[in-house]
């Protein structure tokens, strides 16, 4: 038998006699002759097992990855510590091989922990209510944006610069299907030009969208930025926020923020090479019904006894499709567990050790990078775990020099800010050392 | 089932009561009795125009959500925020408990609605 083909020649043979032919190539007949690949496939003879494993060996070494790099990229992508007993719980098989529930009632597992997700996050943004999670951090943006333009009736989003550059993307891409006209506001010294967004909100704003830390890793003012945006007749205030930051940082919801969205990778998530990663979104109490995707709720059944619930299903795209906020429908599960599991385990106390020791690590490597006056920060703004520096340094030859001592080097702003060419974005995490931070500066003054 | 009299009855089972230059539009008691416990009812903004036939609300009970059309064109010029808080009321008196109070754009669409009388037929035929 084949190795890798089940169907044996016997097999083949017996089900072309049952459906009344004499080969293989009769299944085609139906095919023009002139479009016939006429050749031999280019490909090499078969390998045995041993070889095919060699050589996808050999393939996956080229790839690099944090368990021997000592990384300082970020860029909305970060390297915390993930407690060993997030992978455990994650990889029970009821966990790992069940899919959005379908037949949710019976899933009573999946709903409870989908339940403490959404109150985890409710709690940690300090928001009325937060959904069963998005796919990640880009298009939690886009889902706030669609679902504060059906809350308005307005066709009209303010995104700030100082945002990702990929969940601007992402955006733009979802804005030219839903006729949505997209304004990005100019940034000024690192942080969103409030002046400038104050000339932009008018009635026609149906969102205005921030980040913070924002992309260069500052922090915005988002009680100000929200008096803005409120300016505007029922303007949603969006603000996209990293997680970590929340054990130190207020609360988006006592600031004025209506529609909190986030990335949840630096949750219990690992880098893998992108995704798949986590997106959630929590809301006040007047966004409950457009809120898109699944919400859980608690309830007690026929015996009394504690039990979830999908609940305000209406929203939803299987009751009125065409009037549903979103059709999404699948929800990270796996990686929504992962977040649970890892704030559970952190508790408050530990959700703000992390963020205070990535401060304090990322105020101490701004600290010594910025030292000699070689490497000037580019920005004058409080930061949280990021911080740009300009220098006259080529900052792909630095990366270049930096990856020889297995380091992974910072995130080259000039790729998606011509106007801060020569700018490199450090980020700082808990896992990051003293050493690894002299050892960094070192080889930057040496070059 | 309750049918009011001197009210405009349309087949989706809407109702509209004349009242001077305005009329209210609400949802019948067959409506509600079919609809079963209303959970939830969202109402438009006063200014928003519609035209007759339009959806302009929707009601959201336990076991369903109905879009409800406005059996008139016209401007809504208040709406009925007690049901925001307590929908059941739709469920208590379907007639009193109104949506909208609308200011009509062609008082001839009332002319293509039916009677009470018609709409007591109307439900005789559908049961």
């Amino acid at each position: 038998m084949h190795p890798y083909l089940p169907a044996t020649p016997e097999d083949i043979k017996e089900m072309l006699e049952s459906i009344g032919l004499e080969s293989l190539d009769q299944l085609f007949d139906d095919i023009p002759k002139d479009v016939y690949f006429n050749r031999e496939l280019d490909m090499p003879k078969a390998k045995s097992e041993l070889e095919v494993t060699t050589y996808l060996k050999g393939l996956a070494n080229k790839n690099c990855s944090l368990s021997n790099l000592t990384s300082f990229l970020g860029a909305g992508a970060y390297d915390h510590y993930i407690p060993s007993i997030v992978d455990h719980i994650i990889s029970r098989s009821e966990f790992y091989t069940s899919y959005t529930p379908y037949q949710p009632e019976i899933s009573q597992g999946t709903l409870q922990y989908i339940f403490e997700f959404q109150t985890l996050i409710a709690n940690l943004t300090g928001m009325d209510a937060a959904n069963a999670s998005l796919y990640d951090g880009g298009t939690a943006i886009v889902e706030a944006a669609l679902m504060a333009s059906a809350y308005s009736k307005k066709d009209e989003i303010i995104i700030s610069k100082s945002v990702k550059p990929d969940a601007r993307r992402i955006l733009h891409t979802y804005a030219h299907a839903q006729n949505l006209k997209v304004i990005e506001v100019d940034i000024k010294d690192g942080a969103t030009d409030i002046e400038a967004l104050k000339g932009l909100v008018t009635d026609d704003t149906a969102a205005v969208i921030v980040q913070s830390p924002n992309f260069f890793g500052i922090i915005e003012d988002l009680k100000a930025l929200g008096e803005v945006a409120h300016k505007g007749k029922k303007t949603t205030f969006v603000a996209s926020v990293d997680p970590i930051s929340l054990g130190i940082l207020k609360k988006p919801g006592d600031l004025g923020v209506d529609v909190v969205v986030g990335e949840g990778q630096a949750m219990g998530m690992t880098l893998s090479f992108g995704g798949p990663y986590l997106g959630f979104m929590a809301v006040n109490k007047a966004y409950i019904r457009k809120i898109p995707g699944r919400i859980v709720g608690q309830t007690e059944d026929l015996d009394g006894k504690r039990s979830f619930v999908l609940t305000l299903t209406a929203r939803e795209q299987h009751i009125r499709r065409e009037k549903a906020t979103s059709n999404i429908c699948s929800n990270q599960g796996l990686n929504a567990l992962a977040a649970t599991v890892y704030m559970v385990t952190l508790g408050k106390e530990g959700l703000r050790e992390v963020a205070e020791q990535s401060a304090k690590k990322a105020h101490y490597a701004f600290e010594q990078m910025t030292k000699s006056g070689k490497y000037k920060p580019l920005f004058n703004k409080p930061f949280f775990k990021e911080f740009a520096v300009t220098s006259d340094v080529d900052s792909a030859k630095l990366n270049d020099e930096l990856r020889k001592v297995d380091i992974l080097g910072g995130y080259d702003l000039g790729k998606s800010y011509p106007q801060f060419e020569g700018g490199v974005l450090y980020a700082v995490t808990e896992k990051r050392t003293k050493e690894e931070i002299d050892k960094l500066t070192s080889v930057m003054e040496g070059i | 089932m309750k049918v009011a009299k001197g009210l405009h009855y349309t087949k989706e089972h809407e109702w509209v009561k004349v009242d001077g230059d305005t009329v209210f539009v609400g949802i019948s008691d067959f409506a509600q009795h079919h609809l079963g416990d209303i959970v939830y009812v969202e109402l438009p903004e006063v200014g928003d125009e519609f035209e007759k036939e339009e959806a302009f609300a929707a009601v959201e009970s336990v076991k369903a959500a109905s879009d409800i059309y406005l059996p008139v064109g016209g401007k809504i010029v208040e709406i009925n925020e007690e049901l925001m808080d307590d929908p059941a009321l739709l469920n208590i008196d379907a007639f009193e408990n109104w949506l909208v109070k609308i200011e009509m754009a062609d008082k001839a669409e009332l002319e293509e609605l039916m009677t009470s009388e018609d709409y007591e037929k109307f439900l005789a035929e559908e049961e």
